[in-house]
């Protein structure tokens, strides 16, 4: 069968440092001439750059609904900022044999002054609608959005629900053979969500191509009929099934930032103790690979000590969710533990008996102090995958998108029959 | 599932632009209707929340032209070539506001679309085009403000004002190129945003509005010639009023305006490719 879309050898060189500063004023320019003839004399500093992707290829057919793993700062959104025709390849070639429409995020170009049937028509004409295809479609965009009502309102008198239902239902009627989407489902409360899915779905059964970016992997398992994932610019695993390609990323994270951590250069401090390894562990000391919500979790941080005996240590644990946003921090200091006599090497583990992080991935950067002064300390040190886990013990979780942290709770009621 | 048939030739090839690749005119064509609806866009919004809406249109070329009455038509009694000063002064602050306007709308036009240009595909010149054309709306409002003073005044127009169209074009690709050359240039050196309020003040100076070129000594009037605008404001009069037309100084003003939006065109492709990245 003929590909619909076509990926040969793609490659996209960044460059870091220097030149990757947002802009540029003259005065930087001019400062940057005169200094030329002493570059001469400080080489290797030179402006790094960094392969974004490097020879990608691959080929997608007609109707497959394609899930693009991989960590940030693997090269997903370079990906599709290259097949959205963003951003310009380095190298490589791409042939796509069908109208591409990528929905980056939801909402591209709203105005906030204009209302909602003119935000309709200045948006669809943004991803590509005709004026035409607009107008037939308007009624049942407006119907999925569920704002009849305020369609002669600016948007932004819009309450943040009906503004992402808007955005989004323009972007659902796009009908263009490819569909590239990144992320955008993580909008809108879980009921929309759903309709969404089921809005991507329909697309794909119409026999469109979807391509979808996500570190979700629930939504690709559910969503996607291939996978392929992508690691440090490179196709670490070639399109083929989804499962497969979940399971060899979740792998791949695990080992990739196990092997490294000791030899990482990324890191602070007087080195007095190193981290070596950080690791998890379940309830009967199996180290796992995966930890899951609810069930009883040991961190541990492998060290290596120049000294016998070091004076207040602590250690610290902080977690990061995949947004930067901080989730927790875990340290024996707030536990009221100190470690002293901690020889050559060794670990520190700290348990957590029932973990409430809801699915997801996270990352966590770890720090050791000795008398508050850093010894060592790695920012974004390892990822945590945590995979859903009866934590209710009910068997039912928060939806995805409200989930965030999993708290025990009990409810009551006290209720008043009318008088 | 339905099958969907593919055609032969990709639709899209995305490779790496040559350094000297041209920019394609067939894609601009093909997204013609999204130049209509960012113009439309700038139109509607330019004016919301303020309290004399549109009015600022009128307005501001206006006041312009009561000061410079003042000023150079009592005050300092500037030859105005026979014609009451107020209207001479408003002929040439009605395509000055306009040009003004546009400049500085369009050179802050990509920068101001940062959102956009980072999250879809369009042909990127688009934006500065629809800033500029998004400044036509008031351009003819503030027209109609000179058409009554004509009438005030009782200037009848000639024959020549069938060349109004052609100049309104010169005034509209003038301020195209040096916009779009602007535009590209802010996404590098935001210096742009505070270097240009103050060459369009400078620039005002030496572009006819205020005085008639036959005011400057002969000797000088040619370096009034290399800058467009200063013929392209003449001919609005000469059109508006009946003068004689200033030939040789229209030519020069429509050679350098072709050439200008053509290096503007080159400038602009040749960052188009890495605004995603830098801006």
């Amino acid at each position: 069968m003929q590909p619909i879309i076509r990926v040969q050898d793609l490659s996209k060189l960044y460059y870091l440092g220097r030149s990757a500063a947002a802009y540029s004023t003259f005065r930087e320019v001019v400062m940057d001439v005169a200094r030329l003839p002493l570059r001469y004399l400080r080489r290797g500093e030179e402006p790094t750059s960094i392969w974004a992707l490097k020879d990608v290829s691959f080929e997608i057919e007609t109707g497959d609904v394609v899930g693009i793993i991989g960590r940030n700062g693997a090269g997903k959104s370079t990906l599709l900022k290259v097949l959205s025709r963003i951003t310009e390849p380095t190298t490589g070639r791409v042939e796509l044999y069908g109208r591409v429409a990528s929905l980056l995020e939801v909402g591209t170009g709203f105005h906030p002054e204009l209302t909602g049937r003119e935000n309709i028509f200045l948006n669809g004409s943004i991803l590509g609608m005709s004026r035409r295809e607009i107008a037939a479609k308007f009624d049942e965009i407006v119907a999925f959005a569920e704002v009849e009502k305020f369609i002669d309102t600016p948007v932004k008198r819009y309450s943040s629900g009906m503004y992402v239902r808007l955005a989004f239902a323009v972007a659902a009627h796009l009908e263009p053979e490819i569909l590239i989407v990144d992320e955008v489902l993580a909008v809108g409360d879980a009921a929309f969500q759903k309709k969404c899915l089921g809005r991507m779905r329909d697309v794909a059964s119409a026999g469109r191509t979807v391509l979808f970016v996500s570190h979700n992997m629930a939504a690709v398992s559910a969503l996607c009929t291939k996978a392929m994932v992508l690691w440090e610019g490179q196709v670490e695993y070639p399109l083929g099934g989804v499962e497969d390609a979940v399971q060899k990323y979740l792998t791949q994270v695990h080992k990739i930032t196990k092997t490294t951590l000791a030899e990482r250069t990324d890191r602070q401090g007087n080195g007095k103790v190193r981290i070596q390894d950080f690791a998890s562990y379940d309830r009967d000391g199996n180290e796992v690979e995966y930890i899951a919500s609810g069930q009883e979790v040991n961190f541990r941080v492998y060290y290596s000590s120049t000294q016998e005996n070091v004076e207040g240590v602590t250690v610290a644990i902080g977690i990061t969710s995949d947004t930067g946003a901080f989730v927790s921090m875990l340290s024996n200091q707030v536990a009221g533990e100190s470690f002293q006599s901690i020889g050559r090497d060794g670990y520190f583990t700290c348990k957590i008996r029932k973990l409430p992080l809801a699915p997801g991935s996270y990352t966590a950067s770890l720090i050791i102090r000795s008398n508050e002064a850093i010894t060592d300390w790695i920012q974004q040190a390892v990822t945590i995958v945590v995979e859903p886990g009866d934590f209710f013990g009910t068997g039912r979780m928060p939806p995805q998108s409200h989930a965030g942290v999993l708290l025990e709770q009990e409810w009551t009621l006290n209720g008043n029959s009318s008088h | 599932m339905q099958s969907v048939r593919l055609p032969a030739e990709p639709l899209v090839v995305i490779q790496p632009t040559k350094r000297w690749s041209l920019l394609s005119f067939k894609d601009i064509w093909a997204y013609r209707e999204l130049l209509f609806f960012l113009t439309w866009r700038d139109v509607k919004v330019r004016y919301k929340q303020t309290a004399l809406g549109a009015a600022w249109a009128i307005l501001q070329p206006l006041f312009m032209m009561i000061i410079f009455t003042i000023f150079f038509g009592r005050l300092a009694a500037v030859d105005s070539a026979g014609i009451p000063y107020p209207v001479f002064a408003l002929a040439g602050l009605v395509p000055w506001t306009f040009f003004s306007n546009a400049i500085t709308a369009s050179g802050n036009s990509l920068v101001g679309s940062a959102n956009l240009i980072t999250k879809v595909y369009f042909p990127r010149l688009i934006v500065p085009a629809a800033a500029m054309l998004a400044g036509l709306v008031d351009f003819v409002l503030a027209f109609v403000l000179l058409i009554l003073l004509m009438f005030y005044y009782e200037i009848v127009p000639t024959i020549q004002l069938l060349f109004l169209p052609v100049l309104v074009l010169l005034t509209a690709l003038f301020s195209l190129g040096v916009g779009t050359w602007f535009s590209a240039l802010n996404v590098k050196y935001r210096d742009v945003r505070f270097a240009l309020p103050f060459l369009i003040q400078l620039w005002l100076f030496v572009s006819s509005v205020i005085l008639p070129s036959s005011a400057i000594p002969a000797k000088w009037r040619w370096l009034l010639m290399l800058n467009p605008m200063s013929g392209i404001i003449e001919g609005y009069r000469s059109a508006l009023f009946g003068l004689p037309f200033d030939w040789p100084a229209l030519g020069i003003a429509s050679g350098l305006t072709i050439l200008t939006l053509l290096y503007a065109i080159y400038a602009f492709g040749r960052v188009e490719r890495s605004f995603a990245d830098i801006i």
